[in-house]
């Protein structure tokens, strides 16, 4: 029962073959089990998911039900659960118990999703591999010495392990799919403001967007069907009407246009992950669509202006921690300014300390011009490029990631390699525009993702794709030994 | 650009972060590298182009000035370090 979707356990729960409280007991099982080894969960919500699970029956049992009430998810530690804590991975919320629910959260919770508990992440989200959590690093469930990728690691960890049918990820410069890629599932970075960012711990706010990671497309579907729509407390929040994601998954894709940007196959990229991709190509252009080679001119100067945005937005966001009002407070401050310095300096993780600096730097006196208002101008050249390239095409296919999951330690003496490894993501998050990974096969048995990004709103093509590309391939449906 | 110990030292008050001394070497080093990677930026001309913030340039949307929010205070404070009556505790700030 663990191996199955989203569409499929709603299913085996709509026809009785299963209840809510045996799926859930099957799940928190494997959660317990298994967390010791990969450490994808901070918290397991055992008491709170059973309950939750006899409700979701009794709902069942009375009609009083949507096809997705009993369906246990894992949500990323860094969406506020009211009453359970949220530590965003960090040693500054390890205390915070989280006095409401995010707007997803709430969303989830409405539609009857059970939560088994809230899944390890970097530190705020900073960091690419999962290492800069407070509570240690996942691992990968393809290979205990590799990382999960992240921000979102945890996440993705317990999905292709299949501790948790589906998961919650949030997606920064790449949080969702690049671990996703480096883990084997499906995971949508939604447009801009299309899931609210209410109760979703900020990192950088113009850049910041929840999503689903899943095992199939379809699954993202039904996901975004719950997750998506206008919070009028998200005060960019997309006001456009939503569509339902699953209309459009069994078109035809004959006649789709691919752009394939030059810069995105070029010397960076490993051979190997090349081919997958190339094939993954082949394996669309036989679904009927057609490709073309197409330029985003200024991809290399996504990372140095994305070092300086998502930064400078941090560095603001996360000084609201001051010990005061809630969250980590240093023994013994001597005055105010001890407090302040001691308690964010003794409750930040050294990433999270790095970024800040680098934000208060590039923010302060006579700086400004030179790194942020650079780098907004640099967005919109980035904007321009994507903006162009869809008058030609549907969408843009490349690779998500430049490489299959790093090893353990590989990247943590190294931020600015680090940084590098994010050169096909973090456009897509000065753009705006959605994005998703989807498993495209596997190199010396570690998985390969591929990308799909779109024009803005265009989740459905994205996800109408990925659905038919997942119907005449098995990649997604490969689960990493010793977790069938 | 090269940051020395006393840029460091700067810019983590800006930010209100103590750090350690023997540590300060190791971040000058970090905080260095990541400027001049993000110095790359400088290799291409903007002039004359318009900076944006917001992706989809949507300006900020507008709402009546309503109550929507009922006052919860003894609730948000059950985070708190350190409460008295509803206020918070902090280090005596004047003599």
């Amino acid at each position: 029962m663990h191996q199955s979707t989203l569409a499929q356990l709603s299913a085996a729960l709509e026809s009785k073959q299963i209840s809510s409280e045996e799926l859930t007991r099957l799940y928190l099982d494997r959660c317990k089990k298994f967390n010791e080894s990969l450490n994808c969960f901070i918290t397991i919500n055992e008491d709170e998911a059973l309950e939750k699970a006899k409700q979701a029956d009794k709902q069942r049992a009375e009609n009083k039900h949507t096809s997705l009430t009993g369906i246990p998810v894992a949500q990323k530690d860094i969406f506020c659960t009211n009453g359970i804590k949220t530590s965003c991975g960090s040693k500054m919320l390890d205390n915070f118990i989280a006095p409401y629910d995010a707007t997803v959260i709430e969303k989830m919770n409405a539609a009857g999703f059970v939560t088994l508990g809230k899944t390890n992440m970097d530190e705020f989200a900073m960091g690419s591999t999962n290492e800069t959590s407070f509570y240690g690093p996942v691992k990968n469930p393809w290979d205990s010495e590799r990382v999960p990728g992240g921000s979102s690691g945890g996440s993705a960890s317990a999905v292709a392990a299949r501790l948790s049918p589906v998961a919650t990820g949030t997606d920064t410069g790449g949080s969702i799919r690049q671990p996703a890629s480096l883990c084997g599932i499906t995971g949508l970075k939604p447009t801009y403001g299309r899931v609210s960012r209410y109760g979703m711990i900020a990192f950088a706010s113009s850049l910041d967007q929840g999503g689903p990671m899943t095992q199939t497309a379809e699954d993202a579907a039904l996901m975004m069907n719950v997750i998506a729509g206008f919070d009028e407390r998200d005060s960019t929040s997309a006001e456009q009407p939503i569509d339902d994601y699953t209309e459009k998954l069994n078109d035809s894709i004959e006649g789709l246009k691919i752009g394939l940007p030059k810069e995105y196959f070029s010397e960076g990229l490993d051979s190997n992950i090349a081919k997958i991709i190339e094939d993954g190509i082949k394996e669309l252009e036989k679904l009927g669509a057609t490709c073309k080679e197409i330029e985003l001119p200024n991809t290399e100067l996504s990372i140095p202006a994305y070092y300086v945005v998502a930064p400078a937005e941090c560095s603001s966001n996360l000084s609201r921690f001051d010990g005061v009002r809630f969250g980590y407070r240093c023994d013994e401050p001597k005055d105010l300014s001890d407090l302040y310095t001691r308690s964010r300096g003794e409750g930040f993780g050294k990433e999270v300390k790095r970024r800040i600096m680098i934000g208060a730097y590039v923010l302060s006196a006579g700086y400004y011009d030179a790194y942020y208002l650079q780098a907004q101008k640099i967005r919109r050249l980035i904007r321009d490029d994507f903006q162009n390239s869809f008058k030609d095409v549907d969408v843009i296919a490349g690779p998500t990631a430049t490489g299959t999951a790093f090893k353990l330690n590989e990247m943590m003496d190294d931020p600015v390699s680090m940084y590098l490894s994010d050169i096909y993501t973090v456009s897509v998050n000065l753009a705006g525009l959605p994005a998703l990974s989807m498993p495209a096969g596997f190199v010396n048995k570690l998985p390969v993702g591929m990308q799909l990004i779109g024009n803005y709103f265009e989740e459905s093509k994205l996800l109408n794709i990925a659905h038919q590309f997942q119907q005449a391939t098995d990649h997604h449906q490969q689960i990493p030994e010793g977790f069938e | 650009m090269s940051l020395d110990k006393s840029e460091v030292e700067k810019i983590a008050w800006l930010a209100r972060l103590a750090i350690d001394e023997q540590d300060i070497p190791d971040y000058s080093d970090e905080l260095s590298n990541i400027l001049e990677l993000v110095e790359r930026m400088n290799s291409v001309n903007t002039d004359g182009i318009s900076p944006i913030a917001h992706p989809l340039e949507l300006s900020a949307r507008l709402r009546t000035d309503e109550v929507t929010e009922t006052n919860q205070r003894d609730h948000f404070q059950k985070d708190a370090p350190l409460i008295d009556e509803g206020c918070y505790l902090v280090p005596k700030v004047i003599e």
